[in-house]
């Protein structure tokens, strides 16, 4: 067991502090005045900046600084937040994750281009009123301060507190060597000074405290307002108290601070959210995902090892035998079940990423748009969030650049200004239904036909369906915007989502609705570690067809076997369906079984039929990934480790649906 | 297993004058393989043919739960296929492939023992009179009046990998 590298902690912990900061500065975006949040992006700046600077990421605390700084200047009400100040710290935001990822990278030229948009943002939110305000009401602070003697071992460097301190105003610092003990005595690794200081400061009380929130905890800290300077604050003149006593604060500039009484609570105070927090963090254990993929294998074995069980139990006529492999059988069961939660994860994580995403392209586009999500507490198997991002991100540029109008078009159609974007996730039957649903033009029918007319990928005149014309969307290359903008027309990301979806074995089907909207949802298996399987046998070797594949399975009679062999086609209900003979394909050498089956399988509409010799039965299929050895082996998409302990291959559907429409093809082409 | 999987590196001596090694037997002739590298020696397992593989890894095995492919370096020096007997045996051996760790199982005959080579009794591969590929061999490590034979896995498996196989998969390319 090591302790994990520091920095590695620190970047999963700036991952998430950006991340609050990003879902606050969205949520402030939309209630300006929301002063909860205003509160809670500069607590995650400072934080930030603080933990940052701790781990050596000079350069991120130090651009931090100044978004925290403007967003201080918020909080005291001196200059308000606005659209301008909200985007620019967004973009802001962008460039920490960037620091905190690159740490040595040049980043000089992009700091100061945002920290200039960040200036002129503020400046430009100073009202003439608030201006007035914000000039200086200084007053004079003193304050003494310890560190305890462990400090300095502990981690903590005085020298940058001072420096904070000096940033806040005109300072004097005087260093109180009184404790030092003799020579002998003293330990060089022991903080022995104390410091005292005088502070003239326009900044309140809380600044100061602010400076000492990484060590608040074991030090002694006393602040006292020896004087206001300016009659802004009239206030009279405190003795010298120890913090502890909760003085109220009169003295602070009183005309800014809307949220004057809450200053002056005890000391013990000003850590708390940090300490909540810290609290509520406890009640998860952050697992690394492969530990996580570590267990499900010894699950997946005991599962194995327990099918072999009940196998023998079942031979046997020993009943306290039997009871015993019920019992594990129940519990292994259990166990899985228990298994697949602890790797299911809430789609608000996935979703969350997209209220940026839309905010940012309704700036590009200039069309309002409006996101709404619906069941987030959905829960999905963490690696398939993880690959579905891309997919969504693609259809939610498409709806915003090609389904939404302008918000003149808009308004000629007698629709709200403002489109509408919902995203949706929903359980159903072991899927999970994942919708974007746009209130736009929809799919413009007639323009999709004739791209793929033109583009050779239907016959002129063609029969299709609705729902095959909108699939010819997912096409490599295929686009029928008119121009390519910065967000899409490249005919790329539909092609994308197509093959993620195929990849993790699920569906997309399309509604659209001319001048209303269109639809799009995703059904995606629950988990990628456990498929229901169809065992078959071709020659000796067994293999697993995907159930969710399946569409039905039939008998080759000998007559049809005989018949079809030079075209390899069988007729099912009128149409032809391409077939593919699985003991030729895998060369098994051995001669077919009198009752051949015909396994039929699709993806979408497209249907080939799969000859095995033998029908075994369905299967709970737990999946291993095939070794790096056999990546060139495109047939099969991984294999399963059966009851009796051999190796079965799982059938990549896809793969071979494309072989057989590929063998249609070249039939047609030679008949 | 960090430790284990680490590329075996160019030098295989590394500066070490003595090395530990598993031998074993292939066709009559005796090989060694560092002993760092080798997880765990099995009995014959039932082997699932995968068709359309390459003929050097043409099956998997379930070991301890995983499907690892087996292969059979027979074929890299192109030596006759023997009859399993009661000595055949599997190794697991765990190498690095593209940077990244895979196990595999080789088919070997018999199964001696771990010993040490001695650096010194080494000898590069001649350049003449050998009918196997000299990348494929390590070095010969010459003991009593017999040699034996420290295969060169790194350049076997990427040969290997490079190999067109008996590919069922002639639409595979497009994909």
């Amino acid at each position: 067991m090591s302790f994990p590298d520091p920095i590695a902690v620190f970047r999963t912990e700036a991952a998430e502090l950006l991340e609050q900061i990003e879902a606050g500065l969205l949520d402030l975006n939309v209630n300006l005045g929301d002063k909860d949040q205003i509160d809670a992006v500069f607590r995650g700046l400072h934080t930030l900046k603080g933990s940052g600077a701790m781990f050596g990421f000079e350069a991120l605390a130090a651009f931090t600084h100044h978004c925290e700084t403007a967003f201080d200047r918020v909080r005291k009400g001196e200059v308000p937040a606005t659209q301008a100040l909200v985007t620019a710290v967004l973009e802001a935001k962008d460039h920490m994750r960037a620091l905190v990822e690159t740490p040595a990278g040049d980043h000089e030229a992009t700091s100061e281009a945002l920290l200039a948009n960040l200036r002129a943002a503020v400046d430009g939110a100073k009202s003439p009123g608030v201006h007035q305000a914000a000039a200086p009401a200084q007053t004079l602070f003193k304050i003494r301060f310890s560190l305890p003697q462990n400090a300095m071992a502990n981690g903590t460097n005085p020298l940058p507190l001072l420096d904070e301190l000096r940033e806040l105003g005109e300072c004097t610092i005087v260093a109180d060597r009184s404790a030092i003990p003799s020579l002998d005595l003293l330990s060089p690794t022991d903080l022995h000074i104390s410091w005292n200081v005088e502070l003239l400061t326009s900044q309140p009380r809380s600044a100061i405290e602010d400076v000492f929130i990484f060590v608040m905890d074991d030090m002694r800290l006393e602040i006292t307002v020896v004087e206001a300077v300016t009659a802004a604050a009239k206030s009279p003149e405190k003795p010298a108290t120890p913090i502890q006593a909760a003085e109220p604060v009169a003295a602070e500039p009183a005309p800014v601070t809307v949220s004057a009484p809450r200053v002056p609570a005890p000391m013990t105070a000003a850590p708390a959210p940090t300490d909540a927090k810290a609290n509520k963090a406890s009640e998860n254990v952050r697992v690394p995902a492969e530990k996580l993929d570590e267990l499900m294998d010894r699950v997946g074995e005991l599962v194995i090892a327990q099918s072999r069980l009940s196998q023998l139990a079942g031979g046997s006529g020993d009943l306290q035998l039997r009871a015993v492999s019920e019992d594990v059988e129940r519990l292994s069961g259990e166990l899985r079940d228990t298994m697949m939660v602890l790797r299911m994860v809430p789609v608000t994580q996935l979703f969350g990423r997209f209220r940026r995403l839309v905010h940012d392209l309704s700036h590009e586009t200039g069309k309002m748009i409006e996101l709404v999500t619906e069941g987030e507490s959905t829960e999905v198997d963490k690696s398939v969030i993880e690959r579905l991002a891309d997919p969504l991100v693609h259809l939610v540029r498409n709806s915003c650049d090609h389904g939404l109008e302008t918000p003149d078009e808009r308004r000629a159609a007698g629709k709200p200004q403002a489109g509408r974007i919902m995203l949706s996730a929903r359980q159903q039957a072991g899927e999970v239904i994942i919708t974007i649903k746009d209130d736009g033009r929809g799919i413009n029918r007639e323009r999709v036909r004739a791209k793929a007319e033109a583009s050779g990928l239907i016959q002129p005149n063609a029969n299709l369906t609705d729902q095959e014309l909108y699939q010819l969307i997912f096409q490599p290359g295929f686009s029928t915007a008119q121009q390519v903008t910065n967000l899409s027309g490249r005919g790329v990301g539909m092609d994308v989502v197509k093959r993620t979806i195929d990849a993790l074995r699920g569906t997309i089907n399309v509604i659209s609705h001319p001048g209303e909207g269109s639809e799009i949802s995703l059904a995606i298996p629950l988990t990628l570690a456990i498929i229901d399987g169809l065992l078959v046998r071709v020659g000796a070797g067994r293999y697993v067809i995907p159930l969710s594949a399946v569409e039905e399975c039939l008998e080759l009679s000998i007559e049809e076997d005989m018949r079809s062999r030079g075209r390899s086609f069988i007729s099912l209900r009128d149409s032809l369906v391409p077939f593919l003979r699985l003991r030729d394909l895998f060369r098994t050498g051995t001669k077919p079984d009198p009752f051949q089956k015909v396994v039929v399988i699709s993806t979408g509409s497209e249907r080939v039929g799969l000859v095995v010799d033998q029908i075994i039965g369905d299967h709970q299929t737990v999946i291993k990934a095939m070794s790096k050895l056999h990546h060139d082996v495109a047939t099969f998409s991984g294999a399963t480790i059966l009851g009796d302990g051999d190796v079965a291959l799982i059938l990549d559907v896809g793969h071979l649906v494309a072989e057989g429409q590929q063998q249609e093809a070249h039939l047609r082409a030679a008949g | 297993m960090n430790e284990a999987v680490r590329k075996i590196s160019k030098d295989l001596w590394n500066g070490r004058d003595e090395l530990e090694v598993l031998t074993f037997d292939i066709a009559g002739e005796m090989f060694a393989l560092e002993a760092v590298i080798v997880q765990e020696i099995l009995d014959l397992l039932p082997e699932t043919v995968v068709p359309g593989a390459k003929a050097f890894v043409g099956c998997v095995i379930n070991f301890r739960g995983k499907v690892i492919p087996l292969a059979d370096i027979r074929l890299a020096f192109g030596m006759e296929a023997t009859k399993p007997t009661i000595d055949s045996r599997i190794i697991v051996i765990a190498i690095n492939i593209d940077g990244e760790p895979v196990l595999a199982g080789i088919r070997t005959d018999k199964v001696h023992e771990v010993t040490t080579l001695l650096r010194a009794a080494g000898e590069p591969p001649p350049s003449v009179g050998m009918r196997w590929r000299p990348d494929f061999i390590e070095c010969l490590v010459k003991r009593g009046t017999e040699f034996i034979i420290v295969p060169n896995l790194n350049a076997i498996f990427a040969a290997e990998a490079d190999r067109t196989g008996s590919s069922i998969s002639h639409g595979s390319a497009q994909r």
